[in-house]
């Protein structure tokens, strides 16, 4: 076994059991914090699939920004509310339901599904995309507008985020 | 190949290292006479009252918004940063030009919640 399979098989453990302790823990911040080491062994995973900047953006964003959201949400919350894992029957055989859809489909594209020729010429080049250099030369030539109108979209999200959460202005 | 990634293993395990470090190296280093008045809780001086779940402000989470918001703007410049001067001997100006609007907008936006007092703790 060479040290790519090693790893890949450490962090999958890993990030297949946090995400296991996360949904089973009773007190909501330590299951965030769970979420935070899936979310590094995501990381990990997709340094593996050499997308190293998609793996940096995991950690800056992911386990940075949005857990900070998440850990205020859970704090913003009645404690004695949250306490309770859910237990409704009927949601437990919905989410039953989609986990082996997911499974299912999973199982069908490792085992059974065998790509044709134009298919796995396009896994060949996406293999070397995940690069920083790839993304960063793809997002300042080809796909500059949609990089401004993604600037537009993040000034509309800090207006619309100071909009509807300070009522109260000077 | 994985292997080059061992200089960010070493900053991550280093941080990790020194982090744990600070954190044990009082319980490694100071003497221990633990009594039950030592281990109950210490609140001023005081009886402690109330629950230690508190709930945090709603203002917290304005804060927190803003932060994901700037920080995906930072997230673009990292593949910028590291492209640019390969980009600009072949396209010229035109590549610091499109960052420098993507920069000017989000700033417009920086400054809008300025004033508006979005930063403000009242």
């Amino acid at each position: 076994m060479n040290l790519e399979i090693i790893l890949f098989i450490l962090f999958s453990v890993i990030a297949a059991a946090s995400a296991v302790i996360m949904i089973t823990r009773a007190n909501p911040i330590i299951s965030a914090l769970f979420l935070v080491l899936n979310f590094a062994c995501l990381a990990g995973l997709y340094l593996l699939l050499n997308a190293q900047f998609i793996a940096v953006t995991q950690i800056i964003v992911y386990a940075g920004a949005i857990m900070v959201l998440f850990l205020f949400v859970i704090m913003l919350l009645r404690p004695e509310h949250d306490l309770t894992l859910q237990k409704k029957s009927k949601i437990k055989f919905m989410a039953a339901a989609a986990g082996i859809f997911v499974f299912a489909q999973l199982v069908y594209i490792i085992f059974f599904f065998s790509p044709n020729a134009s298919q796995k010429t396009s896994v060949q080049s996406s293999i070397n995309s995940g690069t920083i250099e790839q993304i960063g030369t793809a997002i300042f030539t080809k796909y500059v507008i949609p990089f401004e109108a993604a600037g537009y979209l993040l000034l509309a999200a800090a207006i619309g985020a100071l909009v509807l959460a300070k009522k109260k202005f000077e | 190949m994985i292997i080059n990634y061992i200089p960010i293993l070493l900053v991550i395990a280093a941080a990790a290292g020194f982090a744990g470090l600070v954190v044990y190296s009082s319980t490694l280093f100071g003497p221990q006479s633990p009594n039950k008045e030592k281990l109950s809780t210490y609140e001023s001086g005081m009886k402690p009252v109330g629950t230690t779940k508190e709930r945090v402000s709603v203002k917290y989470y304005l804060v927190a918004m803003f932060f994901i918001i700037f920080d995906l703007e930072v997230v673009f410049v990292y593949p910028w940063a590291v492209q640019f001067k390969k980009l600009y001997n072949q396209y010229g100006i035109s590549v610091f030009i499109s960052m420098l609007i993507f920069l000017v907008v989000l700033e417009l936006g920086y400054l809008y919640v300025y004033k508006k007092g979005g930063f403000k703790w009242d």
